[in-house]
């Protein structure tokens, strides 16, 4: 029982961050129809830029500022000088190009910074508290959970309170008519490419310490396990991402504590064909055709 | 529109459409005699360059070969048929590891082991593929290509799993028998990957010409239009799946048999996204384009690792070309998305000239 509790926490919190890097993908397709298959790589190259701020200036928190808003600015940039130009007459363009992102990603971090794993530092100890004799959860777990909860606040506020959320809802939802009405539609799909992957850059920095550090590679299962977590709760739903999240992170967190750590990817792997052959647009969908 | 203008139109149409012009004439196809003629030519030249070239260069020449396996059949899928897998890497490991786990029981026995046991990677990667392809028909573009991803990224997992019989990280490595009489050991590599990539070659390009390729490109097209036209869109797109599948698996079986060795970490992800980058560089859609595919996946790691060892700067050895793809690839992409074998300058001036003469006829 103690095992149980201690690892539906664990479950949660690695959920979380499922959860946000989810969120991320579905902005992106809910504005774009593309799934960003570049994201881990994305995260990666900006969490190497943070731990590299780090290292240099021995603040932690200067680094992870850099992780994001390097997100934000990799995310504009992509968006701007690649992803717009990419033929959207068929669904598999978007995909391949993001598989060429990857590749250069990957190769420009690997000629930079070598191919070696390299430790990555928490801010806080990642020792569980123990309450009554059960290891709950550690200090770490609480930061991941309160950064998690407060971007999900935030892009909540943001798409339902403020004009901009606003224009960027219409812009994804009838991209014609919103031109007609004046609004920048490609500016805001540069924004929701900026948040997308400076919301991915948070989960790589909240998960590559307790993975095995840093490496050009260090995203790639991560992924795949967002992207469960986004099949999941649906690819159109934000609630649905978070959802997700949560269940994929408890699942691994199960699987790796009961069955051992290697069965987990194959614990993702049957999930994901489950959920893709049972309810194609997610659990949380309602009876509505999936198109693309 | 005035009243009398469907009138008009139609005789406006009868004039354009001379009685003489045969509306049926079929555009003239190669025959079988000519691709086997082809396929001989080329197993020709394949022998003759294992006598011509030193043993590296023909082990590169081997590793062409076995690429080509791959990408031919993947072409088929993607160019075709329009499915996106990433999840080659997983299939050819399939085979890999059916080839080294046959041939550790049954190595020694006769020469009749290696191609029971080649046959037989290529039986199990099938019965994979059918597997993956059920599930791939019922799903498109982000949702298959994510998919297939997660089954490229379990093969580690599942040798650790079951260490057993994969033995995790360390692989298995592949028991031979020696070539017959004195062929050098990479010229009899040559032959193998080669007599498989003809075969495969040769076999899709039959099943492309024929009415099977004709249902593939229309489900690619357009999927409304051609279930209309009487075509089983899953069961073309399963079948696609598992002829790949198939390819993969022989492809597997010969990298497994050039390499003597298995290991998770010979079939990375990187692997299946290479093999994508190269059918997408080398052209989709044309099996011309799976031969450029194979041989930039051999040649530009090859080059860059040239130029990286005058340097002496070991981070480059491996990332460079991983750099070098993914640009090519975004470039080709946003650029020419028809890939290499679309660059014929000759073939637009070709095609002006026929459009000239068929105007002047009428």
């Amino acid at each position: 029982m103690d095992r149980f509790v201690f690892l539906t926490f664990d479950g949660l919190s690695r959920g979380a961050v499922y959860a946000a890097f989810a969120l991320a993908l579905v902005l992106i397709w809910r504005s774009t129809r593309i799934v960003n298959f570049a994201q881990g790589a994305m995260a990666v190259a900006t969490a190497y830029a943070g731990y590299s701020v780090s290292a240099a200036t021995g603040s932690y928190w200067l680094g992870f500022a850099t992780a994001i808003l390097g997100g934000l600015v990799l995310g504009a940039v992509t968006e701007r000088v690649v992803m717009r130009f990419v033929d959207h007459a068929s669904p598999l363009n978007g995909v391949v190009v993001a598989l060429g992102l990857v590749l250069v990603i990957q190769g420009v971090l690997g000629m930079i910074y070598g191919n070696e794993f390299r430790p990555a530092g928490a801010p806080f100890g990642r020792d569980a508290f123990t309450v009554g004799g059960v290891a709950l959860l550690s200090r770490f777990d609480l930061f991941v959970f309160a950064a998690v909860a407060t971007v999900v606040g935030l892009l909540a506020l943001l798409f339902r309170r403020t004009a901009t959320g606003l224009r960027m809802r219409a812009s994804a939802f009838a991209p014609d008519v919103s031109r007609l009405l004046g609004v920048n539609v490609g500016g805001m799909l540069t924004l929701g490419w900026a948040l997308a992957a400076a919301v991915g850059s948070l989960a790589g920095m909240l998960v590559i310490p307790t993975e095995l550090g840093l490496h050009p590679n260090a995203m790639d299962v991560v992924f795949v396990s967002s992207f469960t977590a986004a099949v999941v709760g649906g690819l159109d739903s934000a609630i649905g991402a978070v959802l997700g999240g949560l269940i994929v992170g408890l699942l691994l967190s199960y699987v790796s504590g009961y069955l051992g750590a290697t069965v987990a990817p194959i614990a993702v792997l049957l999930l994901l064909v489950t959920v893709l052959l049972g309810r194609p647009g997610g659990l949380f969908s309602r009876a509505a055709a999936r198109t693309a | 529109m005035s009243a009398g203008g469907g009138e008009d139109a139609r005789s406006a149409l009868r004039e354009r459409v001379p009685p003489e012009t045969p509306v049926t004439a079929p555009p003239r196809r190669p025959g079988n005699a000519w691709y086997l003629s082809g396929i001989a030519g080329a197993a020709l030249l394949i022998v003759a360059l294992t006598y011509l070239l030193p043993p590296f260069r023909t082990y590169q020449l081997a590793t062409v070969g076995a690429y080509l396996c791959v990408t031919a059949g993947l072409t088929v899928l993607t160019g075709l048929n329009g499915q996106l897998s990433l999840g080659h890497g997983a299939l050819m490991a399939t085979g890999a590891y059916t080839v080294a786990l046959l041939q550790q029981a049954t190595a020694g026995r006769g020469p009749w082991t290696l191609p029971v046991s080649v046959a037989a990677a290529i039986v199990v990667t099938t019965a994979v593929g059918a597997v993956v392809g059920l599930a791939a028909a019922r799903l498109r573009g982000p949702y298959l290509a994510g998919l297939t991803l997660a089954v490229a990224v379990v093969v580690p997992a599942t040798t650790s799993t079951f260490d057993g019989t994969f033995n995790s990280d360390q692989g298995l490595s592949v028991v031979l028998d020696p070539p017959p009489g004195t062929i050098a050991v990479e010229r009899w590599q040559a032959w193998l990957a080669w007599t498989g990539a003809l075969v495969t070659m040769l076999a899709l390009a039959v099943l492309v010409r024929g009415s099977f390729g004709l249902r593939m490109r229309a489900v690619r097209d357009d999927e409304t239009a051609a279930r209309l036209a009487g075509v089983s869109v899953a069961r073309t797109q399963v079948l696609a799946f598992v002829v790949s599948a198939a390819c993969a698996g022989l492809g597997g079986a010969l990298f497994a048999v050039l390499a003597q060795s298995v290991s998770p970490g010979a079939f990375p992800l990187s692997l299946s996204l290479f093999l994508v980058m190269a059918i997408v560089i080398g052209g989709l859609g044309s099996l011309a384009g799976a031969v450029w595919g194979a041989v930039l996946l051999v040649a530009l790691p090859a080059l860059a690792h040239t130029v990286t060892e005058d340097i002496e700067v070991q981070r480059l050895e491996g990332n460079l070309p991983l750099a070098l793809f993914g640009i090519t690839l975004i470039a080709v992409m946003l650029a020419a998305p028809g890939g290499i074998a679309s660059l014929r300058p000759l073939r637009h001036l070709r095609r002006a000239e026929r459009e000239r003469r068929a105007m002047r006829k009428t």
